[in-house]
């Protein structure tokens, strides 16, 4: 990469600077609209949250560490496997991977200047920290939701629960979905229309198809949730009747709403986890990623059969033969999309030449993982197995192996691999991989065992046993599992912490990757591109004359757009050239929207329904005043090396 | 399988409130704990199952063991560039994506279906009403399993009794919340569900008793909620069928008398019923014949009169979050109650 630029191109980049430029300080952070500020956001918070759930579960695993401890009251531990579950789920994995690594990378892997609707993407990020402190109000006020992260009825009704509870819960869950499902329709419409010219769909990373399908499914499953969660809300509120048998509500509504939402949230949580691991190894075996077409369609698939299979949750409830045959059928062809993806990230490896850095340990570890998940998933889609195991630890050990070993797993190895990308310097080697060995081990220590006391009969959510049980043994093996995972995690944000201040300088592509993050600079400008990159493969980073123009280009002023705060539009299939748009600047109106909305569903919460009117009513108005500033637009004008709007690429 | 061998039950200490809880599962043995595993199976159906189960175990090793031996050989042979022939083709590397990925897990996949979904099924489906010889009726409570026979006045709790070698019918229904009944080494689970009801078959040959718990989140004490099947032979099924029916037996000697006066006169019969007696609570289980049951408090300690006695004080001690209230009778009063109901065989 040229360094040095040109008088020409710096003067094309100081105006860029110029229009790009938010205000400073605290107050910058809190007005941002930029997608990787507001991605970093989502990152501290979701690992703060990740941090609070990980003591939960370590609290749960030194309850447990025994038969008949005392460590925890049946009512705290009740609270905390709860909030442990959607701590994890709501607050750490969705906010994680489609806010902080969607929000940061995919902008950067398309080529685009910032996400498609900055301002919805800064609100959202306010309003999933308003839900996080929401629900963590309950935890610190000894009134967390406390029936478990599914919340089945009648056990979570006013009746049976008449406490805040499960109040918390059900706003908390609403409040939480309005920003899940904002961040991802700005990913939908961002890779649909951001795309730089020439990075036609079939030219798009991996990692950006696993965000799309990801973003799809939280689109069209996140309505079930927020569906049964409004309707438990007015069962216990206002005493409608939707779950209450006695008048011809059905407990089963609330099973099969949630589910239908469940299960595609599996896949939420797994297909950004996928799109990390496409991303880390092409780059670490220096090769392409074998069958992309076919992976990029397996990606797809496995969202859409996702929607298939909710019944598999309730092969115990009763259900008709044929009806669960039928679910079992849908949940043994999902895994033929998965196995795909497997064997092209095994074959990959093999046929290439692996550098086994951090990183592509993380994904090995994660591959492995996901194995042994999917497999014993497999397992549980046999029905009579299922009707033995469900509920059983033996479901316990399966879904940490695939949403800790296949969706944490890459995470972290993620944040090893984008480290130098975001902060601008290199983490440890050595001490990565001691994290790396100390958590895969610590995983196998913790989760294995659970496998085998599901098999001896050990339910789930019980905060005690008995010695005669025969549990104590693997149990206690668990609990030490657990306090090696968690040095291994220690050491993980151990070794960035330290390295973010020491860290030797990283420069721009460190590893030679394959996708455009690596083409500017660590940590890449508020603009993120000074010209808009043109893509002519898969791989744009391995093309070296389509990089080298890009030094052309600046020079010339060809695709720099530096008259304004502005981005290019493409076409949604091709990614030519379509229109420039005029994107909004930093804005207070965000998290004042965030506030308000927080302050509407504690009303709601504390049952003053009037106030929370009021508190919607004054949020709605909030939103018409950020919306009376038009941003300005110059439509159809000719832009050098990018062609006029709507009529194709002119490169 | 036997169940694990019983120590001896040691005398309570006086601080027992305190330590109640903690003694409690170490005291417990044999009569409230005991093997609950899936692969030691005691019934046709729950033998089915863990033959799947290996059968599922054993698949899945040599999967596992394949693709981590591919991962193992990439890390092997990092520093030559690729394998032979597929590091050099990309039509084979696309085969073997096709190969691993779709034909093998295909084959495996239809083949689980075939004897998981579409055969091994039909052993756990609910039996047909009428298609057993005898059907008990289950009902689950916060924190208890009520028991009913059907066609005879027997009611129990906590403890169901079967004849070995017959066909029984579970009918499982719940009074309150959301539980499951899982006896592993005998049947399946089979959620209860308000507004449903749901069956399962129970049928060994193999005369023991069984232990299972609450497999569903039911609140506070679901921990402490579990359940024994007793199999025994017709004969003795037969003699404890007829005992169960009758009405509760009379006190015998001065202290039951005094505590079955202050059975009523404290208010346990507002919850509990005595067959026989002006006692008709429905809340709680039927005492009737409580001496009978091998445990307390759904398995949670051993039925002695020590444990009761214990029980009756300070429910909460025994089995946090338990709806029996504590009515704040005297050390006294309570073994005088333990010591009628310890007489009601």
């Amino acid at each position: 990469m040229a360094t040095v630029l040109s008088p020409r191109a710096r003067r094309h980049v100081e105006l860029l600077d110029h229009a790009w430029r938010e205000r400073r300080g605290l107050l910058g952070w809190l007005t941002t609209t930029d997608h990787k500020r507001i991605g970093l956001m989502y990152l501290f918070t979701s690992l703060a949250f990740f941090a609070a759930g990980g003591v939960e579960a370590l609290l749960i695993r030194t309850q447990l560490i025994g038969p008949a401890q005392h460590l925890l009251t049946p009512e705290a531990y009740d609270e905390l496997f709860t909030m442990h579950g959607i701590t994890m789920i709501f607050l750490v994995v969705i906010p994680m991977t489609t806010g902080a690594f969607g929000n940061y990378l995919v902008p950067l892997m398309i080529g685009a200047r910032d996400m498609a609707f900055p301002r919805m993407n800064a609100v959202s990020f306010w309003i999933f920290l308003g839900s996080g402190v929401f629900l963590y109000i309950a935890l610190a006020t000894g009134q967390a939701p406390n029936a478990g992260w599914f919340d089945y009825v009648p056990l979570a009704s006013k009746q049976y629960d008449p406490g805040l509870n499960i109040d918390f819960y059900g706003y908390g869950l609403i409040f939480n979905g309005i920003a899940s499902t904002a961040t991802a329709i700005n990913i939908i419409v961002t890779i649909f229309k951001l795309r730089a010219p020439g990075m036609s769909l079939n030219r798009m990373p991996l990692f950006c198809f696993a965000f799309l399908a990801a973003a799809f499914s939280l689109v069209f499953a996140l309505p079930a949730l927020t569906l049964a969660t409004i309707f438990l809300e007015l069962d216990r509120q206002l005493g409608f009747h939707f779950y209450d048998v006695a008048f011809g509500g059905d407990p089963l509504l609330w099973q099969n709403l949630f589910w239908i939402f469940g299960h595609p949230e599996v896949y939420i949580i797994i297909l950004p986890a996928f799109g990390i691991a496409t991303s880390i190894i092409p780059t670490f075996v220096h090769r392409r990623m074998v069958m992309f077409p076919l992976v990029a369609l397996a990606e797809l698939l496995v969202a859409f059969l996702g929607f298939g299979v909710w019944v598999h949750h309730m092969f115990a409830v009763g259900l008709a033969t044929m009806v669960t045959v039928y679910f079992a059928a849908a949940s043994l062809i999902i895994v033929i999309p998965s196995a795909i993806q497997i064997f092209a990230w095994i074959t990959t490896i093999l046929s290439g030449t692996p550098e086994f850095k951090t990183p592509l340990l993380w994904i090995v570890g994660f591959i492995v993982f996901f194995i042994v998940g999917g497999l014993s998933g497999i397992t549980l889609a046999a029905i009579p197995f299922d009707q033995q195991v469900n509920a059983s630890y033996y479901v316990v050990a399966h879904f940490h192996f695939v949403i800790f070993g296949g969706a944490v797993f890459p995470i972290l190895g993620g944040m090893y691999y984008w480290f130098p990308k975001v902060s601008g310097r290199m983490y440890h080697e050595r001490v990565g991989q001691l994290s790396f060995w100390l958590s895969f081990i610590g995983t196998w220590v913790t989760f294995f065992p659970m496998h085998l006391v599901g098999i001896d009969g050990m339910p789930r959510r019980i905060y005690t046993y008995t010695a005669a049980s025969g549990w104590a043994t693997l149990n206690a093996l668990e609990s030490v599992g657990a306090y090696v995972l968690a040095a291994g995690l220690l050491l993980v944000i151990a070794n960035l912490a330290v390295s973010l201040l020491k860290g030797p300088r990283a420069g721009n592509d460190p590893w030679r990757g394959d996708t455009l993050e690596w083409a500017t600079s660590s940590p890449p400008p508020p603009y993120n591109y000074a010209v808009v990159p043109t893509v002519s493969s898969a791989y744009p980073m391995w093309d070296r004359d389509d990089r080298e123009r890009d030094a052309v280009r600046l020079d010339r002023g060809e695709g720099v757009l530096a008259r304004g705060h502005e981005t290019p539009a493409s076409t949604v299939q091709d990614a030519e050239f379509d229109e420039v748009l005029a994107m909004p600047p930093h804005s207070l109106w965000p998290p004042l929207v965030g506030l308000a909305l927080f302050v509407g569903f504690v009303m709601l919460l504390l049952a003053h329904f009037v106030i929370a009117a009021a508190v919607g009513g004054a949020a709605a108005l909030l939103l018409l005043a950020w919306h009376a500033e038009a941003p300005r637009e110059e439509a159809g004008a000719p832009v050098p090396g990018l062609g006029t709007p709507g009529e194709g690429a002119a490169t | 399988m036997r169940d694990r061998a019983a120590p001896g039950m040691g005398r309570r200490a006086p601080w027992r409130r305190a330590c109640a809880i903690a003694s409690a599962s170490a005291l417990c043995v044999g009569g409230c704990g005991g093997r609950q595993s899936i692969v030691a199976p005691r019934s046709h159906q729950a033998h089915v199952i863990s033959l799947l189960w290996w059968w599922m175990l054993g698949a899945s090793v040599v999967v596992f063991a394949g693709a981590v031996g591919l991962l193992a050989l990439a890390f092997l042979r990092r520093r030559s560039a690729g394998l032979p022939l597929v590091g050099k083709r990309e039509d084979l590397a696309g085969g073997m994506v096709i190969g691993f990925g779709i034909v093998v897990p295909l084959v495996v996949l239809v083949t689980l279906f075939g004897a998981s979904d579409i055969y091994a099924v039909r052993f756990s489906e609910a039996p047909a009403p009428g298609s057993t010889a005898m059907t008990v009726d289950v009902t689950g409570h916060q924190w208890w399993w009520e028991v009913r026979y059907p066609g005879s006045q027997a009611v129990t709790a906590n403890e169901v009794h079967i004849p070995v070698n017959t066909r029984v019918r579970v009918l499982a229904t719940t009074d309150d919340v959301i539980h499951s009944l899982w006896v592993p080494r005998l049947a399946r689970k089979i959620d209860m569900i308000p507004g449903r009801e749901n069956a399962i078959l129970l049928d060994t040959p193999d005369a023991g008793r069984y232990v299972g718990q609450c497999s569903e989140f039911c609140g506070l004490a679901h921990a402490n909620m579990r359940i024994a099947v007793v199999a025994e032979p017709a004969a003795s099924f037969a003699a404890w069928l007829a005992n169960a029916a009758r009405p509760a037996p009379p006190p015998a000697g001065a202290s039951a008398t005094s505590g079955r006066q202050l059975f009523t006169g404290r208010g346990c019969d507002g919850c509990h019923e005595l067959r026989g007696t002006e006692a008709q609570g429905q809340i709680g289980p039927d005492l009737s014949h409580l001496a009978s049951r091998a445990t307390l408090a759904a398995l949670t300690v051993p039925n002695t009169r020590a444990e009761l006695a214990a029980w009756i004080e300070d429910p909460q001690a025994i089995k946090p979050g338990a709806h029996m209230p504590d009515l704040g009778l005297s050390a006294g009063e309570a073994q005088k109650i333990a010591a009628y109901l310890e007489g009601l065989h």
